[in-house]
């Protein structure tokens, strides 16, 4: 017989959810008073935390820059999807894809920080001839008070990861058909896309959507670079008293985790009853049988949007590069006055280590993510298991319960248990949010396999565990491998749980760029920013280099250009 | 696994054998630092203490065989919090943290929860060169040290200005308002509770109150709004005149500088007298900046170091600090090129050959000699500090 | 002992329906062909075959192939080979690498290869040893399944619609390939289809269920 593989899921859900609920626990119960946390009154936290004068503005921003970006993302995807459908610019899009993921959030927050800054490298390109600005003039764009600029921030960079997702359920939701039937009924392209695609889509990026949301609303690092100041989020607030020398503060942040956390229940429970309201007009426009021909105007706009979103990414990553190659490089130069590697030659040394260990975490956490993942799904085929929608909802748990809201629990618990911190206690937890992205990515080229190339080599003599190693794994290559590489861009840009598991030991490139970006050193910045977006992009590339290399003389298994 | 077993067994050992080393018998300290890692917490947003630290690093390796890794803090209360869930969870022994970057309110704040090894900053071999006299190294924001904290780098507050857009040095807080007024929008400081940000609140204390005796005192709610009135009024007049109109502040002193490179600013406060020509060096700032102080004095203070009470290689953390006491190290972070600290150190207690090397250093076109940079002004109490904090959030912190 | 494959009192179930029930043998040599609309249950019988039925289904009865019970015997040692519509050759292994795949273990390097290489001359496939398979024809494609089938010494043989995907000349072509092959080997055959000329070629019984 072959051996049962039915453990495999349930280990799989295990390293998901107990770190989760381990943390959650770890929040709520100091302030039970379950666990005591000495000299600190959980009643008297609750009071200080309603008693901070910024708390009402700080949630507030927390709900409308999380919701506002979501809904320009989705916006931006859905403009560019219905318009370009089919068209070649959609297909340059796709191939930007892999780049602007790659790009980690706090790096394109500074380098889109510098593009749009009074002294920026906007203003600079103009200024002083077009402009007349001598100086640069004191015009709020960054940090504003309401969050504007982090709410861009936000959506330019979510944009790309829903437009990925969006593009994935489109290859399931045979979108050319409807659309060629709708247009032969006299539908214009993007009316026919909003029409009988979109709701398809929509369908299968519902939860990437709340993950954004979820994100959005508590992301810590992009909103220290663009958010508000006077209060912050509430995310960055939290921070800030979980790490304050005073304990009281520590139950203080507790409460508003928790707080946080109701937000963001709130919040997704908001849209989910704006989903409902969004499809009841929808069916009535779709019933009201316009061909919305007007529609197609929209183009130019579309192609405006993509381009200025990638540009957004790709021009702030620039600017890094330039500014880590920078000598002396003020306002109003467009240039610096002198190029020089002193900066690559300062930093270099100090580099390295944190290089080789967030290789050595983002290799082992994928790993690990990609034997649990592969044995789920070949143990869903062996044993025909399905699984069910709540399995499904409880891989989006780390996604969508905010990072800030169990961690800190988690470490107290880790404490408590008497376990030091270290790199393994950071690999685990980086496994958290690894695990999700990588099954995501593997679980439909996965299940799309045919099951009779396994049928046709069984009969041949092959074991199922023979199946698995020489005929599905090497088809499934590029998948497996792209996978992998997700997992380790993923494992590449954790800034919290590397900071809270590893004790402040555990240096990686990511920890070490948010550190020097709370010193605001561009130069630094950017040269860290450009070691962290190749870390995360040398495995997208090794994903689309090594089956090219491997299967070099078999065309059926080279993946796209994509 | 079997080498992870050894390791874990050795440093059981380690902190059981040796758990608290005896400063005043060194040579068993240096024997038991033999070998140790070295966890220093300090913040890591400035490249040039980072590189300052590196520095140590490779000369402790050299010549002690300890290994430094510097764990870089966004925050030095971050270390502090790490240490307090130690205590919190019973780790009485191999901490995390080995060795912290501290003053004022955080230093305050683990002394009176006893999170702190020694004494034994006195007892360091290099003590013997201390500037104990001119130099207040023995209380930090009027707390007495008692020995529980290492002096490694004196800081006095100057102003950044660029000459190209500023004629003269401003002497006053008043002045700075003044001017403020007359060029809105080209000034601000780091917003509070940032450490920098606070200073300036203090500084603008000092310089406008009539008489600074009660803020060596604690304050209370009484004399805090006796006393600090004046500084509300300033700053009542001076925040529509802010760079965006204080809608939003700089988050550091190096964003601070970065404005100040970009000029988005003409001026800007700094606790490192030597900060503008390390700045100018590194291209960070142009060359036409140069620093001043206020006719009445400016804020001085030392930064230290400190160990935790459950340091895993408290004898290591010791040999840094007594490390960076001596003349070498002193005048490595004084120079400028380096780091452009103000030493801690006494140069009549000196030999000539130590003396030679400070000299030799070129302070640079932005620092001012010592004797234009004049007495430092002691810091107030720390509840100053902490009112003036919880007041300015209250008042500019949240819209 | 009795030659051929046995399906003794074979009854096989969805949830609690009936699907299929046979009670039939077939000779060594023989073509028992198997037509029925869609969903009549022709490849779920197939399956239970190879067993590799779905969990959904439930299946009674034995499978005897040439005197030994296979009927709870993991796929790969039951001997029973099969075909699909499709040539399913492995993409990531050359056509010389998918016949290896199929030939049963033992013999030297130079041994195996040499059986692969007469094989591949069988049926006219000299020189095709390095050829990725994705650039082969469709004629081709299914010459190399068929052999990569046989390599494996399979004691029956078992198509399902194995013919459909090919044009009619090709499709004659192959066919008779494949019954030749069959009954040169002495192989049982079941075949399911729902071409009758494919029956009428098999020239053996047919059995019409559903």
């Amino acid at each position: 017989m072959t051996p049962s593989l039915t453990w495999v899921p349930r280990l799989t859900l295990a390293a998901l959810v107990l770190p989760v609920g381990a943390g959650l626990w770890g929040v709520i119960a100091p302030l039970l008073g379950l666990v005591q946390i000495n000299g600190a009154d959980p009643t008297e936290a609750i009071d200080d935390l309603f008693a901070w004068p910024g708390l009402t503005r700080a949630s507030l921003l927390s709900v409308t820059t999380g919701i506002g970006a979501t809904v320009l993302a989705l916006a931006i995807v859905v403009l560019i999807l219905c318009q370009l459908h089919g068209t070649r610019a959609l297909g340059w899009l796709r191939r930007l894809l892999s780049p602007l993921l790659s790009v980690p959030h706090a790096a394109a927050a500074f380098g889109l920080a510098f593009l749009i800054a009074p002294s920026g490298w906007v203003a600079r390109l103009f200024s002083p001839w077009a402009t007349g600005w001598d100086h640069p003039p004191d015009i709020l764009i960054l940090n504003d008070p309401w969050g504007m600029a982090l709410t861009l921030g936000l959506a330019i960079k979510e944009a790309p990861f829903l437009l990925l997702m969006s593009l994935a359920a489109l290859g399931q939701v045979r979108a050319d058909q409807s659309i060629y039937i709708a247009r032969a009924l006299g539908h214009s392209g993007s009316g026919a896309w909003l029409k009988t695609v979109f709701p398809a889509v929509y369908r299968q990026i519902r939860l990437p959507v709340y993950v954004v949301l979820a994100y959005s609303m508590t992301v810590v690092d992009v909103a220290m670079i663009l958010g508000p100041t006077r209060p912050t989020t509430l995310s960055v607030q939290i921070l800030r008293w979980m790490s304050d020398p005073d304990l009281a503060y520590r139950l203080q942040g507790a409460a508003g985790a928790l707080l946080q956390l109701g937000l963001v229940l709130g919040a997704l429970g908001l849209w989910w009853v704006a989903e409902r309201l969004v499809a009841r007009l929808g069916k009535r426009w779709v019933e009201g049988g316009s061909r919305s021909l007007h529609l197609n105007r929209l183009r130019p706009l579309a192609r405006g949007v993509g381009a200025v979103t990638a540009l957004a990414v790709l021009l702030g990553l620039m600017g890094l590069f330039v500014w880590a190659l920078a000598g002396q490089w003020r306002y109003p130069d467009a240039w610096p006055q002198q190029l020089s590697l002193r900066s690559w030659q300062r930093f270099a040394p100090q580099i390295t280590d944190p290089l080789l260990e967030t290789a050595v975490i983002a290799l082992i956490s994928t790993m690990i993510a990609l034997a649990l993942c592969i044995g789920s799904l070949e143990a869903e085929s062996r044993h025909n298991l399905r699984p069910t929608t709540r399995a499904m909802a409880l891989l989006y748990l780390p996604l969508l319960i905010p990072q800030i809201a169990f961690l800190p629990g988690l470490q107290v618990l880790l404490l408590q248990a008497g376990l030091t911190s270290g790199r393994w206690v950071v690999i685990l937890s980086h496994l958290v949010f690894v695990l999700p992205y990588v099954f995501l990515s593997l679980s439909d080229p996965w299940r799309a396999w045919d099951t009779r190339y396994g049928t046709v080599a069984r009969a041949l003599g092959t074991s199922p565990n023979g199946v698995l190693l020489r005929v599905r794994l090497p088809m499934l290559l590029t998948p497996v491998l792209t996978a992998a590489a997700v997992g380790c861009a993923v494992s590449v840009g954790q800034y919290l749980p590397t900071l809270l598991a590893g004790g402040g030991r555990v240096a990686t490139i990511t920890t070490e760029a948010v550190a020097l970006s709370s010193g605001g050193n561009r130069r630094a910045i950017g040269v860290y920013g450009v070691a962290q977006t190749l870390a995360a992009l040398i495995p997208f590339a090794i994903a689309l280099g090594l089956p090219r290399l491997i299967h070099r003389n078999r065309r059926a298994l080279i993946p796209e250009r994509s | 696994m079997k080498r992870l077993t050894a390791a874990l067994a050795a440093s059981l050992l380690a902190t059981t054998a040796f758990a608290q080393p005896d400063p005043t018998d060194w040579d068993s300290v240096l024997d038991e630092a033999r070998g140790q890692t070295v966890y220093w917490n300090a913040w890591g947003g400035s490249t040039t203490t980072n590189d300052f630290i590196a520095w140590v690093g490779d000369r402790m390796a050299e010549e002690y065989g300890v290994t430094l890794e510097h764990v870089k803090l966004t925050d030095t209360a971050d270390a502090v919090a790490r240490v307090l869930a130690e205590q919190q969870a019973g780790t009485n022994e191999g901490g995390a943290i080995d060795i912290i970057w501290i003053n004022g309110e955080n230093f305050a704040s683990m002394k009176r929860q006893d999170l702190l090894f020694g004494p034994f900053a006195e007892a360091l071999p290099n003590w013997q060169y201390v500037d104990t006299e001119g130099k207040t190294v023995q209380t930090d924001f009027t707390i007495p040290t008692e020995g529980y904290e290492s002096p490694w780098a004196m800081a006095q507050v100057v102003f950044m200005y660029d000459t190209a857009d500023i004629d003269a040095p401003l002497p006053s807080m008043n002045a700075i308002l003044e001017w403020s007024k007359a060029h809105p929008g080209r000034f601000t400081y780091p917003q509070p509770p940032d450490f920098l940000g606070a200073t300036f609140l203090k500084q603008a204390l000092l310089d406008l109150v009539e008489d600074p005796a009660p803020l060596m005192e604690p304050a209370t709610p009484e004399t805090f709004t006796k006393v600090s009135a004046p500084v509300w009024d300033f700053l009542e007049e001076l925040t529509p005149n802010l760079w965006r109109k204080g809608e939003t502040y700089p988050q550091s002193g190096p964003q601070q500088i970065q404005l100040l490179n970009d000029d988005e600013i003409d001026l800007a406060i700094s606790f490192s007298p030597g900060e503008a020509s390390t700045a100018i060096s590194n291209f960070e700032l142009p060359d036409t900046v140069r620093t001043f102080v206020l006719d009445k004095g400016t804020l001085g203070n030392a930064s230290y170091l400190a160990i935790p009470y459950n340091a895993n290689a408290a004898a290591g953390a010791m040999v840094v600090a007594n490390f960076i006491l001596s003349p070498e190290a002193q005048a490595h972070g004084l120079d400028p090129l380096n780091l452009g600290y103000g030493t801690v150190l006494d140069m009549d207690k000196l030999s000539d050959d130590q003396k030679a090397a400070f000299d030799a250093i070129d302070l640079g076109i932005a620092t001012l000699t010592p004797a234009e940079l004049g007495t430092a002004l002691p810091e107030p109490h720390p509840s100053w500090m902490e009112m003036l904090e919880t007041e300015w959030t209250a008042r500019y912190g949240v819209q | 002992m009795t030659t051929g494959l046995t399906l003794k009192s074979l009854r096989i179930f969805r949830d609690q329906s009936l699907l299929v029930a046979l009670d039939t043998t077939v000779q060594a040599g023989e073509v028992l062909s198997i037509m029925g609309p869609s969903g009549a249950g022709k490849s779920t019988l197939l399956a239970a075959l190879t067993g590799t039925l779905a969990p959904a289904f439930r299946q009674e009865g034995h499978v005897i192939l040439n005197g030994r019970d296979v009927t709870t015997l993991p796929t790969e040692h039951r001997r029973i080979g099969i075909l699909f519509q499709d040539d399913l050759l492995f993409p990531h292994l050359s056509v010389g690498q998918n016949l290896a795949f199929g030939l049963a273990k033992g013999g030297t390097r130079t041994e195996r290869r040499a059986k692969i290489e007469t094989s591949l001359a069988d049926v006219g496939l000299e020189g095709f040893h390095d050829r990725d398979p994705a650039t082969l024809s469709g004629g081709q494609k299914a010459r190399v399944a068929l052999m990569r089938m046989l390599l494996s010494a399979p004691e029956a043989l078992l198509l399902d619609e194995a013919f459909s995907g090919l044009d009619p000349a090709l499709r004659e072509q192959i066919r008779a390939l494949v019954f030749t092959r069959a009954r040169t080997l002495n192989l049982p055959v079941v075949m399911v289809t729902h071409d009758p000329a494919d029956a009428e070629a098999a020239g053996g019984p047919i059995l019409k269920i559903g």
